[in-house]
């Protein structure tokens, strides 16, 4: 076993049990992302020095006996996250010269927890989209195969755990950005529970929506992420004072589930995709879980929602771009941009508010309410996580509406506030990842880990790795 | 649903090509057309959401703290004059006619 292929858990020991330094863990993961990037794009910007001066903090830290949740661990974060002192540009042009002066509460925490930052990762820009390609700086591509998308909008950070160029990365998603390219590069991926996560720093998108999470190689690794991420912060007022729990000591004890499936979830994706889906449902029944049929709204609805929620809520947060205090102006908004600001401004827009915006919002109490009853029954739901594999580079052309039908299994429970994990359950017959969704109910964190945890346990998809060419 | 695309692109501040409104304008009829099924669903006795994990009046006390100095506020501007932002003329012949 190489050493990055470890995980969290097992590169801190290797470090802890001084079996290698922090500067040459930080040296052997910048040499990765330098043989290796020019094939992926996964990166908008990588930041080796202070990857090394970080190295060097923590290696003085260890010496001296210290201990942090993430010391010395080489992470990546999403490039909408602001970073003091480090270009963040949301994969736009409109912030190609953009250098905060603060921290996001998110890289504030990573810092104090003792990462290494080796860069910020690609992502479609403004995070619109669901396949990285709308990205000012070039698409992400998918490490299982070059040909292919990594997913979106969170590709940047799912191609650089999938190639093992970083440890694990920190991703953002508003239905589907996190959970979507975990699937199609075959790795987990943790949307929390809205106001689980603080968004303060965070480039706006549906301020009702936004939910940053972790993007890891195991389990076991998001959870350890969640425990230093989650948590109130003053900053973002909708941020949560529900306790947070110790995630990863969580996971141990095997936790017995009622499991809701519903059918509509499976309709909607493709067959190949359903059946490994089954396949893993199999199992958690054969592990003593009990499966439940439950009936849902029909997801086809949640895109409608979802298309003017996020939409309206886009078209008010990108006003701010006007190129006076930060940035450059509006003329260098992309195709994908304008198209969202548009339609959120009619939506918006006197005379329309109510028959879109308002509308949106009333059937989305609906949606809520249909998840609520589903949890009276059942712990979790489980469904594919999207309709199909990873398609082919160009294959969204044309298609206003790629990213809200891409989602539509995953925007439901977005747009509910509710917590998903995806999980890989093996290959279809290209070889392609697939995944599933474990759901759980508002701050349920703890018991989708739990049982995506019991199930990376039988399986261990997450030692596959792509044979990069 | 038809779609006056010059005065939405005037409210949303986004500069377009001839060609971009053309392309733009067909594109957002057709999602318009897509999202119509909602008024399929009855929500004559729901009520909207606004927050999801149902928050209420989230308040905090108003205490001054040191934030951003002068210089790192105006370290991204492109343009700076006296420690202020520059910005473009707001009201103009064109808005007045």
């Amino acid at each position: 076993m190489e050493l990055h292929d470890l995980t969290i858990t097992q590169t801190k020991k290797a470090l802890l049990d001084r079996e290698i330094s922090a500067v040459e863990l930080t040296k052997l993961y910048i040499e990765r992302i330098k043989s290796l990037d020019e094939k992926f794009n996964s990166f908008v910007t990588t930041t080796f020095d202070k990857a090394l001066e970080l190295a060097r903090e923590a290696d003085n830290k260890i010496t001296q006996g210290m201990n942090l949740p993430l010391l010395g661990m080489p992470l990546a974060i999403k490039d909408n996250f602001c970073t003091q002192e480090i270009r963040t540009t949301a994969s736009s042009f409109v912030l190609e010269d953009f250098i905060p002066t603060y921290n996001s509460t998110v890289a504030q925490k990573l810092f104090d927890a003792g990462i290494v930052l080796l860069g910020k990762t690609n992502m479609d820009a403004w995070a619109h989209g669901s396949s990285t390609e709308t990205s000012d700086f070039g698409s992400t591509k998918n490490p299982w195969d070059l040909t292919r998308l990594p997913g979106g909008s969170s590709g940047g950070s799912a191609a650089a755990v999938a190639s093992d160029e970083v440890l694990a990365a920190i991703g953002s998603e508003t239905a589907g950005s996190v959970r979507g390219p975990a699937s199609w590069c075959g790795i987990v991926g943790l949307k929390p529970t809205y106001g689980r996560v603080s968004r303060f720093g965070v480039v706006a998108m549906g301020s009702s929506l936004d939910s940053p999470g972790p993007m890891t190689k195991t389990v076991e690794d998001a959870a350890l992420l969640l425990e230093v991420l989650a948590g109130k912060d003053p900053k973002d007022a909708t941020t949560s004072d529900h306790p947070v729990k110790k995630y990863s000591q969580g996971l141990k004890d095997k936790k017995m589930m009622t499991i809701g499936i519903s059918d509509e979830y499976f309709e909607n994706a493709e067959k190949e995709i359903g059946e490994k889906v089954n396949e893993a449902i199999k199992l958690l029944e054969k592990l003593g879980h009990k499966i439940k049929k439950i009936k849902l709204f029909n997801p086809k609805y949640a895109i409608d929602v979802y298309t003017i929620l996020m939409r309206s809520e886009v078209s008010s947060n990108l006003a701010r771009y006007d190129g006076i205090r930060y940035g450059f102006g509006r003329d260098r908004f992309g195709e994908e941009a304008k198209r969202r600001i548009m339609l959120g401004t009619y939506t918006l827009s006197s005379g329309y508010y109510d028959a879109y915006y308002k509308k949106a919002q009333k059937v989305r109490t609906l949606i809520i309410e249909d998840f609520k009853n589903a949890f009276k029954e059942v712990d979790v739901i489980i469904g594919p996580t999207l309709p199909s594999v990873a398609p082919k580079i160009g294959s969204t052309a044309n298609n206003p509406m790629f990213g809200e039908m891409a989602d539509i299994l995953v925007e439901p429970s977005s747009i509910a506030g509710l917590c998903g994990i995806n999980m890989p359950v093996g290959f279809d017959s290209q070889s392609l990842p697939v995944g599933m969704q474990i759901i759980g109910n508002q701050f349920a964190e703890e018991t989708i880990l739990n049982l995506a945890y019991q199930y990376e346990k039988e399986t261990q998809f997450w030692r596959e790795k792509p044979k990069i060419k | 649903m038809k779609i006056d695309i010059k005065k939405l692109a005037k409210l949303a501040n986004i500069p377009l090509k001839k060609d971009e409104e053309e392309k733009l304008e067909k594109q957002l009829e057709e999602t318009l057309k897509y999202i119509e099924s909602l008024n399929k669903i009855d929500t004559s006795k729901t009520s909207e959401t606004n927050e999801v994990t149902d928050l209420k009046n989230v308040f905090r006390e108003d205490i001054v703290e040191r934030s951003f100095t002068q210089e790192e506020a105006l370290k991204n501007a492109k343009h700076t004059y006296n420690g202020f932002f520059v910005v473009k003329a707001v009201l103009s012949e064109e808005m007045t006619s």
